[in-house]
């Protein structure tokens, strides 16, 4: 009898896979149905965005950044237009920055209901995601309401914002977060302690503070794993400073504590939603040079220089100062970075992007190898990767 | 503590609440909206589809200056222009590739007479990509088929712009 060859099966996961969140390609190498490895291939949503850029002037590539992580446009806005403020030096008005906060924090929320249910629905509970995306069309209502498009809302521009909120809008922000704790109350009911979930989470792809550290992980990531980092806190931009919220940390860093992490962060959003909309003060939503923010319409109808001001931002744009910098966002799934640099003219010499999902990504064989195929779709949702910003 | 998980546990304690919350949930007002026949609001600064706006005499506001066509990201937009008889500077070409438009509402910002607008249509789907190649004609048609709705939109957001 010849010698038995036993040979490891080699299996293809995704990109056509609902649980692949996207267009991730997964070869598993796989020992019965135990994971030797993982191999994620990436780059099947690959855009150019990055080059992109380079042929774009400042004002032309916020909208590009709507695109990376479409589950929280504003975030990454957030990122370049503070990218472009540290370059040019620019004033940002008060009411700017919490109008920013604002909204960042109302794209965390958005982001973590995604992931929160839709890594309930890959692990067996429908029921989550029909109930709370009715929150998230709320939340997207509002975003609607603030720059006229649901997701891609082009709105934090460098300098500012694009316009004022209007009226009310404010107060219904603030009823809305009144009542979303009760929703995060019957999320938790279905999910936290139920036994189907935790069997299928609790000790699940675990990341030691040491490990998390060596693979570059940040945001509720990381702080599963029991690392205090907040971007927030660490380095506040805006008016993160005089915002009272807390850092929820995790113990165990598997599955089920990113989970409650997450669960922890949107109750701490609600807070700084609150303190946001009780602190905002009246004032102008963007720095009054116009050479950078178009004047208003009236003013550019009755007055030369404005029109002419008008007519050079959105033809020629405007000069950045030579220089370089890197400026990092708490976005929801983590360290949302830009590396900008300027060459002196008014289109980007270059422009790299840090997405968190792919450093998160690129663990994913550490996690994974070990457990079960089904497990891996279990890490998979925990991590939180969205393909439009690890692609780019 | 021990003896609370116990009875948990053996009578299914938590599947039991969550199962309580869906019937709860049974018996609520329905949030869906029967789409075709329902929808949801939109704000005077939802950037659908686009138009292209007359004033109230009829004459085309587009005076060709061709600012959306330089901020626009995606290169979307085309334009030429002309003298026309009488002087007046004109469009002789304006179109919008609508497959490659991102919404941006980037040109009707630029637009110093409010002439390209981003109306509340968002339900333009076609059965071929070569009916989302607009042209003037198309474009002006839609401004004059949304006008009262395009006017009052920009009237209810004049205070922010």
């Amino acid at each position: 009898m010849p010698d038995q060859q036993i040979k490891n099966f080699t299996l293809n996961f995704g990109p056509q896979h609902p649980a692949a969140h996207g267009v991730l390609r997964l070869v598993l190498e796989m020992d019965g149905e135990v994971i030797d490895r993982a191999d994620p291939h990436i780059g099947l949503l690959h855009r150019g965005t990055e080059k992109l850029i380079e042929n774009k002037t400042y004002l032309q590539a916020v909208p590009y950044f709507d695109r990376l992580d479409y589950v929280a446009p504003q975030n990454q806005e957030h990122a370049f237009a503070l990218a472009v403020e540290r370059l040019a030096d620019m004033e940002v008005p008060p009411r700017a920055q919490y109008i920013r906060v604002l909204y960042a924090e109302i794209g965390r929320i958005l982001n973590h209901i995604l992931n929160i249910t839709a890594y309930a629905m890959d692990v067996g509970a429908m029921t989550p995601m029909l109930w709370a995306f009715e929150h998230r069309e709320l939340l997207m209502e509002f975003c609607e309401r603030a720059s006229g498009a649901r997701l891609h809302m082009a709105y934090f521009r460098p300098g500012g914002v694009a316009q004022d909120l209007p009226a009310g809008l404010l107060d219904d922000i603030s009823s809305w977060a009144n009542e979303y704790p009760k929703m995060i109350d019957e999320l938790e009911g279905l999910l936290t302690d139920n036994r189907i979930f935790k069997q299928r989470t609790v000790d699940v792809g675990i990341v030691s503070a040491e490990q998390a550290n060596d693979w570059a992980f940040s945001g509720p990531n990381l702080r599963a794993s029991g690392v205090a980092w907040d971007l927030r806190k660490s380095q506040p931009y805006d008016v993160y400073e005089k915002m009272d919220f807390d850092i929820p940390i995790g113990k165990n860093g598997d599955c089920y504590d990113r989970y409650l992490i997450r669960m922890y962060e949107m109750r701490e959003s609600l807070k700084i939603i609150h303190q946001c909309v009780k602190e905002i003060p009246p004032g102008p939503i963007s720095t009054d040079n116009n050479k950078v923010t178009p004047p208003s319409r009236e003013e550019m109808k009755h007055s030369m220089e404005a029109l002419i001001h008008h007519f050079k931002l959105y033809t020629e744009g405007y000069h950045v100062p030579e220089g370089e910098t890197y400026t990092a966002v708490e976005a929801p799934k983590g360290e949302f970075g830009v590396f900008l640099v300027s060459d002196g003219t008014n289109k980007p010499y270059r422009c790299k992007i840090r997405a968190p999902g792919f450093a998160h990504l690129q663990a994913l064989d550490m996690m994974s190898s070990g457990h079960m195929l089904a497990d891996v779709v279990a890490n998979i949702g925990s991590i939180d990767v969205v393909f439009g910003e690890i692609d780019r | 503590m021990f003896i609370k998980r116990i009875i948990t546990s053996v009578f299914l304690l938590e599947l039991l609440s969550g199962l309580f919350l869906t019937l709860r949930y049974f018996f609520r007002a329905k949030v869906t909206l029967n789409y075709p026949f329902e929808k949801g609001p939109l704000s005077p600064r939802f950037r659908g589809e686009h138009a292209l706006r007359r004033y109230p005499n009829g004459e085309e506001r587009c005076i060709a200056c061709k600012l959306c066509e330089a901020i626009c990201p995606a290169q979307a937009i085309t334009i030429e222009a002309e003298a026309r008889e009488d002087g007046s500077r004109r469009t002789t070409r304006y179109d919008i590739d609508m497959v490659k438009c991102i919404y941006c509402g980037l040109c009707q910002e630029a637009c110093p007479v409010d002439a390209i607008v981003e109306g509340p249509n968002f339900e333009f789907a076609t059965e071929t990509r070569e009916e989302l190649l607009y042209d003037k004609e198309r474009l002006l048609a839609n401004g004059d088929r949304w006008e009262t709705e395009l006017a009052a939109r920009i009237e209810a957001d004049s205070a922010y712009r």
